[in-house]
């Protein structure tokens, strides 16, 4: 009983890793080209992003998959779980646009200033002297945003893909066992995010700069 | 006489409406070492700023040999590149090592390989006496080890010129010395140099010239002699008398 409502659960793990898959790298790197935008890019970009920015962390992420699920799914013909995993990304995108400007906006102007002084184009300081100090500062709150995406994939359900939830809601009704249905599917989630916490605990570590904390 | 390696004619800067350099010219000859003095707030680190466009001034000419660099369309990274900048806070690139500090500018920028920017490098942190702290992260450096690797990184560019910006007010006393003795060896070696700093003992041993600056103007200049012995201006007189008396008592305490 336990195995197979277990197992039936569990087939819909390769669902949700894929849109986190999906929704994870889209949403880095729109993100983090957004924050450049919004800290290099002059005041018309800056302000464009900024409202963005607001406008997407203002509306609930179940709300705005809706609507984005509808704009994309209208425009193009795409699966719902492509396009469940892409509103993901966008919605996500604001909030590493924030995690990303907060980290290098830490990073004094001074460091830009001697990149340029030794003859660095500002698109060369950025690339070789700020970002890979604004990414290591941006690594926590990085990590934090991680578990919300992996959280965040259950969203899809509403969209009828068939992913780990959406599979927990059928044995719970199927089986009368709703317990050990959202049991099982609370357990995968933690499992993935604390998986997930813990290997960018070890990046983060790793990427650790000698002697940086002496100098804070 | 030496050439001239930059010719500053009329150079002015505001800051908010206000004129913080006022028509500025100064000439530096080859392998001369330039010392500029003043009260804080002068426009002295700006004067520098506009030397590697860092600034950008709002009238008078830069030119640096045969070339202006203030002139529209210029390549601002390139002229940059061959004048080498030293800063009050080191401004080391934190996330490298030592070597990697001196070798960026080599390998980004010069598009030297990196086998050859790190020999280079190496070199370069040999002269200012880090070859052992190469591998260092400057969070693990002393200032006066820091500064000395920022001068190293500025050299490993082949400078027509260095500036220093006050280089080792941001130390400790006991870290000046070494800053200093490596910027005396620069300068005996005939770099060219212009250095914002009230080093007045540096001054007198190695500056060909000495430039008092106040409220954005050149108030006199002259040789270290003509310069502590006989100022014209009393003004100056009454400065350097000031500092002076200041750096004798930052002697005694030692």
């Amino acid at each position: 009983m336990l195995l197979d409502i277990a197992t039936y659960i569990l087939l819909g793990a390769e669902v949700t890793l894929s849109v986190i898959v999906i929704a994870l790298p889209i949403g880095f790197f729109l993100g983090l080209s957004l924050s450049l935008l919004r800290v290099y890019g002059g005041k018309g970009l800056s302000t464009i992003v900024a409202g963005y920015s607001t406008v997407m962390r203002g509306i609930p992420p179940i709300v705005m998959l809706f609507v984005l699920y509808f704009v994309i799914a209208g425009a193009i013909n795409i699966s719902p779980l492509w396009a469940g995993a892409i509103s993901l990304a966008v919605i996500s995108s604001a909030y590493q646009l924030e995690i990303f400007r907060g980290a290098l906006q830490s990073i004094s102007g001074g460091q830009m200033m001697a990149a340029q002084a030794i003859g660095m184009h500002r698109s060369q300081a950025i690339l070789h002297v700020i970002l890979p100090q604004a990414l290591r500062v941006a690594i926590p709150s990085w990590s934090n945003e991680v578990a919300i995406i992996i959280k965040d994939s259950s969203l899809v359900y509403a969209l009828g893909v068939p992913e780990i939830l959406r599979r927990a809601q059928f044995m719970s009704a199927s089986t009368y066992q709703p317990f050990l249905a959202y049991g099982i599917a609370a357990l995968f989630y933690f499992i993935l995010t604390f998986g997930a916490g813990r290997l960018l605990d070890l990046i983060e570590k790793r990427m650790n700069i000698p002697g940086a904390a002496l100098e804070r | 006489m030496n050439k001239t390696i930059i010719n500053i004619k009329g150079l002015s800067k505001l800051y908010g409406g206000k004129e913080v350099l006022k028509s500025i010219s100064l000439t530096v000859n080859e392998g001369d070492t330039v010392v500029l003095i003043g009260p804080s707030g002068t426009g002295k680190s700006t004067l520098l700023r506009c030397i590697n466009l860092l600034t950008r001034p709002d009238g008078g000419e830069i030119w640096l040999e045969d070339q202006e660099i203030t002139q529209q369309g210029i390549d601002e990274e390139n002229v940059r590149a061959h004048i080498g900048m030293v800063f009050q806070d080191f401004l080391l690139f934190n996330h490298l090592s030592a070597l990697g500090n001196v070798m960026i500018g080599l390998t980004k920028v010069l598009k030297t390989p990196k086998d050859v920017a790190r020999e280079r490098a190496y070199r370069e942190l040999e002269y200012v006496g880090l070859s052992e702290h190469a591998d260092k992260y400057p969070g693990q450096l002393s200032g006066g080890q820091k500064q000395r690797v920022a001068i190293a990184r500025a050299l490993a560019m082949d400078p027509r010129v260095m500036l220093f910006d006050e280089p080792t007010s941001a130390l400790d006393p006991e870290l000046i010395g070494e800053v200093l003795e490596t910027m005396k060896r620069l300068a005996n070696e005939g770099m060219t140099m212009v250095c914002v700093t009230h080093e007045m003992g540096f001054a007198r041993e190695v500056a060909d010239k000495i430039v008092f600056m106040e409220n954005g103007v050149i108030v006199e200049e002259g040789s270290p002699e003509k310069m502590f012995n006989e100022a014209k201006i009393p003004r100056t007189r009454e400065f350097l008398w000031k500092i002076t008396e200041l750096y004798g008592h930052k002697k005694e305490k030692e």
